[in-house]
């Protein structure tokens, strides 16, 4: 197949190409190509499959509210070549059985390649470590416990040791659940507005300087998950200035919304860590500016209307984001020249795909041919309604924003078209 | 008139509709000094009151108020743990909804939780507390109180004491007193004060006489107990020594000042004794106000009908 007269971000270059692709891989770039089968993507712009390092899909266990079919095409229509996907499902990735059914299920569904993130301690529940060994043979790339942090440095300490044996990294979500004590958004004015119980940054910063202190101490990667806090990013900066193995990433919501969106007690903006104020947002655009950031995640949660649909104490955090991330990203950061589009493009494929260590991210010849076709020139706006995601949780409804995917094409095969209208 | 279907938070009102509930509520009161208690505007017209909380204050106030409207009357409370094991307000709302009530009165430990019933059910819906959100009854009688006393709310000085942080007292009356034109300042420990509390118009004091100096209206909010064990403060006679209003720091207001408190009082803890019974106390005076800014309530969002 040959994708004929895209604009291919490569590199940090943007320059129309055609691109060939055989036996699942990137075979030849370069001007002119013919032979076989084509398609004609002139007006679109050509990207490195995207990569997802922090999806939940809610399978085993929560099937009400997205299944691993619903979830992939979710991604694939969201221009996901790669997904990540969290352990805090019923039962917990804890083992390696879970893990192969997660890989099995994948295969069935034969959309985008899902990578299975397995927990770090048995059910998530922070005292022994989880079957780390059995669960990287069975296709884990690498371990987390989101939703929560391990409460023990000790443990903690020994699980970064243990996984760091197979050659996994710890994808820390980041909180003092005792400082945390029931809030459910950020404390400042708009908690005393609403009266809704807040949580300090703190909260957030004392678990990412523990994680940084750990990496610090033994010499070993970590990876900090949703990063929301200036105060955060202000350690992870610093971390990274003296040498330590530290990344981090932030989500869409992050860098578009801040707390004054909670105000009406709208439940979809429920999310953990929880909205900011403008100078967090501000200071994650600048984090992800000068590299402190390294990738974008969206750490989809989707949710029933169930779910949501009641007091916002009791309404479950989480945002269903994978259909929207690009085009938010695109809009807040290349549309608005914070960032340049090959920016983006490495903050949403090559350095999420670097940081676990996964194939592709990048078009070059002998890569999966992955591959995200978006014409950029194309405005829309947010609705639920048209989510193939079982979450219609999103606080962007009727939001307007520019960069739609148009194919998505995973190992060479298109697996997403979009329906023209 | 009332422009909105519910009424959920005085943040919400206009100054003109504070000051309608406010002209009505004063005749209602009028009324009810001369002992009327069969006014028939509610005549024929369903009323629930349904408290997620303990209450026997303003569920009683509620109840009377619609009654001597002439309303029908049920009363519904539910543990706080049944919001969790049982049916979501959203479905409850709608059974409600279903038998036609015309006016739900809810109070509930979540703020926002109003609204959320609001939303679902074409019923009125009146917020009788909600978590740490608003009380707009509380802060409209409280206002009606201070109106009776001074004449208008207009450039008076309301010092605010006590646990500021977890009361949706605090906050109503915070938005009405601004509306009205009156200034608030507040003190309590800081473990007390919630964030950006300045931000939002009230003066945040360094000391308990810095709050009251030169204050028309003083009032105490109370203490609860579980606060102490959740340490935010170490014993309620700590508060009552460093934070506590007596009679050496009522000295810094005005001389015809007046004390207030919403109830139920812990004696003292956030006022002596003396004041609590003295002179200047209004705490009686604010009960009566009570039913009479709730009848007021009830009677605007009825006429919302009439006239439509």
């Amino acid at each position: 197949m040959i994708f004929k007269n895209a604009q291919a971000v490569i590199g940090g270059e943007v320059k129309k190409v055609d691109i060939r692709t055989e036996n699942g891989l990137i075979a030849e770039i370069g001007e002119n190509l013919s032979g076989g089968e084509v398609l004609d993507c002139a007006g679109l712009t050509a990207l490195a499959g995207l990569v997802d390092i922090h999806v939940h899909l809610r399978e085993p266990g929560f099937e009400k509210k997205e299944n691993i079919e619903s979830g992939a095409r979710a991604a694939v229509k969201g221009g996901f070549t790669q997904i990540c996907c969290m352990p805090n499902t019923s039962p917990v990735i804890d083992n390696k059985v879970v893990v192969t059914y997660i890989k099995a299920r994948e295969k069935e569904v034969n959309l985008c390649k899902i990578h299975p993130v397995g927990a770090i301690t048995k059910g998530q529940e922070g005292q022994e470590l989880a079957a780390i060994g059995g669960m990287k043979h069975a296709g884990a790339v690498a371990l987390s416990e989101d939703g929560k942090s391990v409460p023990s440095t000790k443990i903690m300490s020994l699980a970064m040791q243990y996984a760091s044996d197979f050659g996994l990294k710890c994808l820390c979500h980041c909180e003092d659940r005792e400082l945390v004590d029931g809030g459910v958004v950020n404390e400042g004015y708009y908690s005393t507005l609403t009266g809704l119980k807040g949580s300090i940054r703190a909260a957030e910063d004392i678990i990412i300087a523990r994680e940084i202190c750990l990496a610090e101490s033994l010499d070993l990667p970590v990876h900090i998950c949703h990063v929301s806090t200036y105060s955060g990013i202000q350690l992870i900066r610093e971390a990274k200035a003296r040498g330590v193995r530290v990344t981090a990433e932030t989500c869409p919501h992050y860098f578009t919304l801040t707390d004054e969106a909670i105000k009406e007690f709208d439940t979809n903006t429920k999310v953990n860590p929880p909205l900011r104020a403008e100078k967090d947002r501000l200071a994650v655009i600048e984090g992800l500016k000068d590299g402190t950031l390294d990738c974008i995640v969206t750490d989809h949660a989707p949710h029933h209307a169930d779910d949501k649909n009641v007091e916002y104490n009791l309404a479950a955090f989480g945002i269903s984001g994978l259909e929207t991330s690009f085009a938010l990203s695109y809009t807040a950061l290349v549309k608005s020249g914070e960032l340049t589009l090959p920016q983006l493009a490495e903050k949403m494929s090559a350095t999420p795909a670097e940081i676990l260590s996964l194939k592709g991210g990048k078009i070059e010849v002998g890569a999966p041919a992955d591959l995200t076709f978006a014409d950029l020139n194309e405005e829309w706006t947010i609705d639920p309604d048209e989510f193939v995601s079982k979450g219609k949780n999103t606080p962007f409804t009727g939001v307007k924003v520019y960069g739609r995917v148009k194919y998505t094409v995973v190992d060479g095969e298109i697996k997403y078209e979009e329906k023209r209208k | 008139m009332l422009r909105q279907k519910d009424v959920t938070g005085l943040y919400e009102l206009s100054a003109e509709e504070i000051d309608e509930i406010l002209c009505v509520a004063a005749e209602m009161k009028q009324k009810l000094r001369s002992g009327v208690k069969n006014l028939p505007d509610l005549t024929g017209r369903a009323v629930t009151t349904l408290f997620y909380e303990n209450s026997t204050r303003t569920r009683c106030s509620f109840e009377l108020a619609a009654k001597y409207l002439g309303a029908h009357v049920v009363n519904i409370s539910a543990a706080s743990s049944s919001v969790q094991k049982g049916e979501t307000l959203v479905d409850t709302g709608k059974t409600l909804d279903a038998m036609r009530n015309d006016f739900i009165i809810i109070r509930h430990p979540m703020g926002g939780a109003p609204k959320l019933l609001g939303k679902t059910v074409k019923a009125h819906v009146i917020n009788g507390g909600d978590g740490m959100n608003e009380h707009p009854t509380q802060a409209l009688l409280d206002m009606l109180t201070m109106r009776e006393t001074f004449g208008a709310v207009k450039g008076l000085k309301v010092a605010i004491l006590g646990d500021i942080r977890h009361s949706r007292v605090a906050k109503s009356n915070l938005f009405g007193l601004k509306k009205l034109g009156a200034e608030v300042s507040v003190f309590a420990p800081r473990t007390l004060i919630p964030a950006d509390f300045d931000k939002m118009g009230a003066k945040v004091c360094a000391s308990r006489e810095e709050a009251v100096d030169g204050a028309d209206v003083v009032m105490g909010l109370r203490i609860q107990l579980e606060r102490q064990h959740g340490g935010l403060f170490p014993s309620l006679g700590e508060y009552a020594k460093f934070y506590g209003v007596n009679e050496e720091v009522i000295k810094y207001a005005k001389p015809n000042a007046i004390v207030m408190h919403p109830g139920p009082v812990n004696r003292g803890v956030e006022l002596t004794c003396s004041l609590i019974d003295g002179a200047s106390s209004r705490i009686e005076d604010q009960v009566l106000s009570g039913v009479a800014v709730r009848m007021s309530v009830l009677k605007l969002l009825n006429d919302q009908e009439a006239r439509a």
